[in-house]
């Protein structure tokens, strides 16, 4: 079998058994990924020589017998992740000269384990986007249908993925930004507790909801990923201390008598019918493996796009005051004076929906507005997780679809932002709650992959995973490659 | 709610934003479409629910001691400045 095809499991178990090196595989990756650049554009930055010298490294550690569970398997960051001395821009044009002078936390990690990145995915400016077409550097494609969007924000790691450029992509999520682009492109997007991941050096959107993760091939290949990128980081302060535990290793285990809590509110109106019969097949095979079905209820749910579209932006505009033209990023030519500087660096450096959630965090923030929204979605924000929290009482986990369809046409929701907002409507409440979620192919619709979607209790990234993976172990639905990648 | 073109100005005034003649009307529009559809929160009681502060119940914000962990690295992050001279960054005259 090709080996792209492989899963990144069973490529480092290759790696470490000499089958092959690291130097090939990275050569056959870099290939893959520059004669589908033209096609995807889901990549921002390559890095061939450094992905080269990392790959002679991971050979050399796996010669001397020093190979850790993922030394010499390549994979991309997306661009939101700062790498020292490379280019690090967002998706966006106030970045585009930014050079990080250090490493995220992640990147760190993940350097230590010995993987060897090759290069920075497209993403939708800022994160924020649920389609990839925000970005700066033109919109990633959809592998399975090149008129598609990839979903976003991370919709160059997924669809990296999906078209098995890279085996494993880092990622994050705001309000869904690793699960849907995972969902429309047919791979396993992973999102972390709430401060499971570190935030240092990854380039802040909305601090009480953004939370890094991956997007892989399947369950088996995340769980590896996290075990390297999960763990307590004294410089992000909302980082949690407690134990890593080897993912990997804990998968495989029975699903017999897993409550499973099916969420009444994820199956409303806007959820396409043809999507829906594929999440309902997929909740058979659960029932097969011996986990229990319950119908549950989350009332406040409904509210959990308005509350993110009050909080999420206010946190952005906040975060985003760092861009002012002086310290770092786009600056404007010939400033009159400071405010103009300001005004211009900013205008000219931010995209429409930039600006446009710039604008709506500033709204809901200013004097005389701050109780009536931002206030109030703290409110119904607490009401939302105490809707899960309730529900984690009666059920191990929560199943429903990821996205209410599949994938939509490049262009068809960025005239009107609420349509493509709603894009979110299931993956959301994970965000404002704090909760790990998994999304996981589960068959397709008209030819594009659907998603089906695992919620978790705090902290509980291992059931999540080891539920996915007895499904993967069922299915083969995560093995399928779009025909224009194969 | 129809926020008026002087609101929007306003608001990118406050954002430190500048836009052009094309952009007001286009974020007139969306930005009170998106405040209509953030009134749906109305809706939900919460008289007597504490605002979120933080997604994990029961955490805080962690704090440390406060001793300088971090080594000076100005040169090193001012690569990444449009100006600077002698350590400083620069900026157009702000007093006259």
């Amino acid at each position: 079998m090709s080996l792209y095809k492989q899963t990144l499991a069973e490529l480092a178990a290759g790696l470490r058994a000499r089958k092959f090196s690291s130097v090939e595989l990275t050569q056959l990756y870099l290939a893959r990924i520059d004669a589908h650049a033209g096609t995807l554009n889901a990549f921002i930055t390559v890095t061939h020589e450094s992905a080269l010298a990392s790959a002679r490294a991971a050979d050399a550690s796996l010669a001397a017998g020093r190979g850790g569970a993922l030394t010499g398997v390549p994979f991309a960051h997306k661009d939101i992740f700062c790498t020292a001395g490379l280019r690090t821009t967002c998706g966006s044009r106030m970045l585009d000269q930014f050079v990080s002078p250090y490493d995220a936390t992640v990147v760190a990690k993940l350097k230590d384990a010995g993987t060897v990145m090759l290069g920075k995915t497209n993403m939708d400016e800022f994160a924020m986007g649920s389609s990839s077409e925000t970005s700066y550097y033109g919109p990633v494609k959809n592998p399975w249908n090149t008129k598609l969007v990839p979903g976003g924000s991370s919709g160059g790691s997924a669809a990296a993925v999906a078209a098995r450029l890279v085996p494993a992509a880092t990622a994050t999520d705001t309000g869904g930004s690793i699960r849907q682009p995972a969902a429309l492109c047919g791979v396993t997007g992973l999102k972390p507790t709430y401060g499971r991941v570190s935030r240092y050096g990854m380039v802040a959107f909305a601090s009480s909801l953004d939370q890094g993760g991956v997007i892989a091939a399947s369950a088996e290949d995340a769980a590896l990923m996290l075990t390297a990128m999960a763990g307590f980081d004294p410089r992000d302060s909302t980082s949690v201390d407690t134990a890593v535990p080897d993912y990997a290793a804990l998968l495989g285990k029975p699903l017999a008598g897993l409550r499973v809590g099916i969420v009444k509110e994820f199956f409303d109106a806007g959820l396409d019918a043809q999507n829906a019969r594929r999440i309902h097949e997929a909740l058979a095979v659960y029932t097969k493996l011996g986990a229990t079905l319950k119908d549950v209820s989350l009332p406040n749910l409904p509210l959990s796009v308005p509350t993110y579209y009050v909080v999420a932006p206010a946190e952005c505009s906040s975060n985003l005051a760092r861009y002012d033209g002086v310290r770092f990023g786009h600056r404007c030519s010939a400033p009159r004076d400071l405010q103009d500087l300001y005004r211009r660096s900013r205008g000219e450096g931010f995209g429409a929906e930039v600006k446009r959630r710039v604008m709506t965090g500033t709204y809901v923030l200013s004097a005389g507005y701050y109780d009536a929204y931002y206030l109030k979605a703290q409110k119904v924000r607490q009401l939302i997780a105490k809707d899960f929290r309730d529900a984690f009482v009666e059920v191990d986990m929560l199943m429903g679809p990821t996205t209410p369809t599949p994938a939509f046409a490049i262009g068809a929701k960025m005239a009107d932002p609420i349509t493509m907002y709603l894009n979110d409507i299931y993956t959301i409440g994970a965000n404002l709650a704090g909760l790990p979620a998994i999304s996981i192919p589960c068959g397709f619709v008209t030819d594009l992959p659907v998603g089906l979607q695992l919620v978790g209790p705090h902290f509980a990234e291992s059931a999540i995973l080891n539920a996915a993976h007895a499904y993967q172990r069922e299915t083969d639905w995560h093995r399928l490659i779009p025909q224009g990648s194969a | 709610m129809a926020l008026t073109r002087a609101a929007i100005e306003s608001i990118a005034k406050l954002a430190r934003l500048e836009l052009n003649e094309t952009e007001i009307p286009v974020y007139q529009d969306s930005l009170s479409a998106i405040l209509d559809f953030v009134g749906e929160l109305d809706r939900a009681a919460t008289n007597d629910v504490t605002p979120m502060a933080h997604p994990l119940a029961g955490l805080s914000q962690r704090l440390r001691a406060d001793i300088v962990t971090e080594e000076d690295a100005h040169e090193r992050y001012q690569q990444n400045a449009p100006q600077v001279a002698a350590g400083l960054y620069l900026v157009p005259k702000v007093i006259e």
